[in-house]
C-alpha cells in the first residue's frame, strides 16, 4: 500500500495528466452536448500540453539564460563551469508553444463547425439531431 | 536549385495559399490559376526528388535525400529526409493533388462561387500539410503538419452545402484532435526517453532501450492515434460520413489521400522508427494486429453492402482497404510489406479515379443514391469507363494495378501462414466484385424502368465537361500503367526499402 502512495507521491504530475485525460475523453465519448465535447477535446490537449511542461520541468533549476557564461560579457573573470542541472529544458516547453496555438485553432474551427451545426438544426443535442435527421 | 527541392515542395504551395487567398479578394479568377502553378511545382519537385533518389546509390550514403532547413543540422534543427519510400508517397499525393484540383474546376466554380478564394486557399493548405507529412523527419513537425492538414479538413468538409456535413465535420474534429494528441503523447514518451526529436536520430537511440516499457507505452500510443486518423475499423466511426457528406471535389481530395498519407506515417515508425526488429521481434503484438486487420476487411465489406449510396458504400470500401494496408504490413515479412507499400500508390489511384467518377455524376445528375445511376452507361458513357476501371482494380482484375497489390498482400499472408487475412483479402474481392456488378447493372439495365416512366422518350447523352472527364481517364489509364509497371515499381523502388531496414 505505501509503495503505491509513494509511486502516486513521486510521479504526481503523470497521474494528473491521465486523470485529465481521462476527464476530457469522458466528456467527449459519455456527453451528448455538442459544446461539452469540444470542451472534452480541449481538456484533453490541456492534459497533454502538462504532460509536456512537466517533463521539461527540474527542481532547484533555473530558467536556461547563461548569464554569467563565458561570453557573457559583464563578469569575465568569474567565468565558471555551466553546470546542465541548474538549468530547465526549455525544448518540452516551447513544442507547447507550438501545441497551444494548434488547440486554439482546432477550437475556433470546432466552435465555428458548432454555429453552423446550430443553425441548420437549432440544437446541439446530439440525440435531438439524429432524431431531426432521421425525421427528415 | 535540385537541392532546395525539399523545401520547395513546402514553401511554394504554402506561399501560393496564402496569395489565392490574397486573391480571392482581388480577383476571384486568379484563385484557380495560382493553384494550379503552386501544385505543379510541387509535382515538379516530387517528380525531381524520386528521380534524384533512384540515382542514388543506396549503399552509399544509404540512398537519402537530406535537407536542414535553416542549414542547422539534424538532431538540433528540423530535417526533411527523402527516401524512396517516401519519394513514391510524394509523387502519389501531388499528381492526386493537381489532377484532381484540375478535375473539379467547373464544379468548385459553380458549388462556391462566392467561396472560391478560401476553398482554394484550404485546398492548397491541406496538400501542403500532407506533402510535409511526408517529406518531414521530424517526430514533433509531423504533428503540426498532421493538424494543419487535419484544420483544413474539417474546413473543406464542411464547407459544401450538403445538410449532414457540419455535424459529420464536427464528429471528425473530435475523433482527428483525440488520434493526433494520441500521436502527441507517445512522441512525448519518446523525447522522455531518447532527448531527441529526430526520427533517424530515436532510431539510432532507441536499440539499447527495446526493453524499456516506455518505449513500449511510445509504441503503443503512437499506433493508437495514427490508427484513429486513418481509420483502422474499431475506430473508423468518423470516416463515412465525413467523406460521403462532403462536396464531391473534397471527397476525392480527401478519401484517396489522407488515409493513404497516414499509412505512410504508420509504416514510417514501423521501420525506420522503431526497426522492424522491435515491432516485429520485441513486441507480441503482430498477430493480433494481424487479426483486427481481419475484422476491419470482413467488417467494412459487410458495412458497404449495407450502404444506402454510392459516396457511402465507397468510403466503407476505404475502410476496408486501411484493413489490407495494416494487415499487410503487419504479417512481419517482406511480400506483405511490398503489397502494403504498393497498395498504398495504388489504393490512391484507384480511390481518386472512383471519386472524380462519382463526382462527374453528381454534377450532372445531382445525387449519388443507386437510384440516380439508372442509365448513367447511356448518359455518360465516358465518366463510366474510369468508373468501371477504377472498380476493376478495387476488385483486383489482373491488368489493372489492384490485381498487383492484392497479389503480394495474399502471397505475403500464405508465406506468414495466416490464413485468416488471406481469407479476408479474398471475401472482401468477392464483396466488391458484387458491389460493384451490382452498380453496374443498374447503370446498364436501369434504364428500362426509366422507359415506363417516361414514355418513349429514350435517355440521352449528358456527357460532364471535357475538363473533367480528360483527367478521370487519364488516371483511369495510370490504373493501368502502373499495374503494368508493378514489376519496376517494386525492384527499384519498394524493394531497396525493405532492404534498407535489413527485414526479412
Amino acid at each position: 500500500m505505501s509503495e503505491i502512495i509513494s509511486s502516486v507521491v513521486a510521479h504526481y504530475n503523470y497521474w494528473i495528466y491521465i486523470a485529465l485525460m481521462m476527464i476530457g475523453l469522458y466528456a467527449v465519448i459519455g456527453k451528448k452536448n455538442l459544446i461539452k465535447k469540444i470542451i472534452g477535446v480541449n481538456i484533453f490537449q490541456t492534459a497533454i500540453i502538462l504532460f509536456y511542461v512537466s517533463i521539461g520541468a527540474k527542481k532547484g533549476a533555473t530558467i536556461p539564460i547563461i548569464h554569467h557564461g563565458p561570453g557573457g560579457g559583464h563578469h569575465e573573470t568569474t567565468a565558471s563551469v555551466i553546470e546542465a542541472s541548474q538549468y530547465m529544458n526549455p525544448l518540452p516547453h516551447v513544442l507547447m508553444l507550438t501545441a497551444i496555438v494548434v488547440a486554439v485553432a482546432t477550437l475556433g474551427v470546432a466552435l465555428a463547425l458548432a454555429i453552423k451545426v446550430y443553425n441548420q438544426y437549432g440544437t446541439l443535442e446530439e440525440d435531438e439531431i439524429l432524431s431531426r435527421i432521421r425525421v427528415r | 536549385m535540385s537541392s532546395q527541392y525539399p523545401g520547395l515542395l513546402i514553401i511554394v504551395p504554402l506561399l501560393s495559399a496564402l496569395l489565392i487567398s490574397v486573391a480571392g479578394w482581388v480577383n476571384k479568377r486568379l484563385c484557380f490559376p495560382i493553384a494550379v502553378v503552386g501544385l505543379s511545382v510541387a509535382l515538379y519537385a516530387s517528380i525531381g526528388l524520386l528521380l534524384r533518389v533512384l540515382a542514388a546509390d543506396p549503399a552509399l550514403d544509404g540512398g537519402v535525400v537530406l535537407y536542414r532547413l535553416g542549414g542547422w543540422d539534424p538532431p538540433w534543427g528540423i530535417a526533411y529526409y527523402v527516401d524512396r519510400l517516401n519519394a513514391l508517397v510524394l509523387v502519389v499525393v501531388s499528381v492526386s493533388a493537381l489532377l484532381n484540383l484540375i478535375a473539379t474546376k467547373n464544379d468548385v466554380r459553380e458549388s462556391f462561387s462566392t467561396k472560391i478564394g478560401a476553398f482554394y486557399t484550404l485546398y492548397i493548405l491541406l496538400v501542403t500539410g500532407l506533402l510535409g507529412i511526408t517529406v518531414t523527419g521530424d517526430a514533433f513537425n509531423l504533428y503540426v503538419l498532421l493538424e494543419i492538414t487535419a484544420l483544413t479538413g474539417y474546413g473543406l468538409i464542411a464547407m459544401g452545402g450538403e445538410y449532414r456535413a457540419p455535424l459529420a465535420s464536427l464528429n471528425y474534429v473530435y475523433m482527428g484532435t483525440i488520434g493526433a494528441c494520441f500521436y502527441l503523447l507517445g512522441v512525448g514518451y519518446l523525447y522522455m526517453i531518447t532527448g531527441s526529436l529526430n526520427m533517424a536520430d530515436i532510431a539510432s537511440i532507441l536499440p539499447g532501450l527495446y526493453d524499456s516499457k516506455v518505449v513500449l507505452a511510445a509504441f503503443v500510443i503512437c499506433m493508437v492515434g495514427v490508427w484513429l486518423k486513418m481509420g483502422f475499423f474499431p475506430l473508423h466511426a468518423w470516416l463515412p460520413n465525413a467523406y460521403t457528406y462532403a462536396p464531391s471535389a473534397v471527397s476525392s481530395l480527401i478519401a484517396p489521400l489522407m488515409t493513404k498519407v497516414m499509412i505512410y506515417v504508420m509504416i514510417r515508425l514501423m521501420l525506420t522508427v522503431f526497426t522492424p526488429e522491435f515491432t516485429f521481434s520485441v513486441l507480441a503484438l503482430q498477430t493480433s494486429v494481424v487479426w483486427l486487420a481481419v475484422i476491419a476487411i470482413v467488417m467494412g465489406s459487410i458495412l458497404a453492402l449495407g450502404a444506402p449510396d454510392v459516396k457511402k458504400m465507397l468510403t466503407y470500401i476505404i475502410v476496408a482497404e486501411v484493413g489490407y494496408m495494416v494487415g499487410g504490413a503487419w504479417l512481419g515479412n517482406r511480400a506483405g510489406m511490398t503489397g502494403s507499400i504498393l497498395h498504398i500508390a495504388n489504393d490512391a489511384l484507384m480511390t481518386l479515379c472512383v471519386f472524380l467518377a462519382v463526382g462527374n455524376v453528381v454534377y450532372r445528375v445531382k445525387g449519388y443514391g443507386f437510384d440516380d445511376l439508372r442509365g448513367i452507361f447511356v448518359k455518360m458513357p465516358f465518366t463510366m469507363i474510369g468508373f468501371v476501371a477504377g472498380a476493376f482494380s478495387i476488385i483486383g482484375v489482373p491488368p489493372t494495378c489492384g490485381f498487383f497489390s492484392k497479389w503480394y498482400l495474399i502471397s505475403g499472408g500464405i508465406e506468414a501462414g495466416h490464413y485468416g487475412f488471406v481469407a479476408a483479402l479474398v471475401f472482401s474481392s468477392l464483396i466488391n466484385a458484387v458491389l460493384f456488378f451490382k452498380l453496374i447493372e443498374v447503370g446498364y439495365y436501369g434504364s428500362e424502368d426509366a422507359h415506363h416512366h417516361h414514355g418513349t422518350t429514350p435517355v440521352s447523352m449528358a456527357e460532364a465537361p471535357v475538363s473533367m472527364v480528360v483527367p478521370l481517364l487519364i488516371v483511369a489509364g495510370g490504373l493501368i500503367a502502373v499495374g503494368l509497371y508493378t514489376g519496376d515499381i517494386v525492384a527499384r523502388i519498394i524493394d531497396p526499402v525493405i532492404a534498407q531496414t535489413i527485414m526479412d
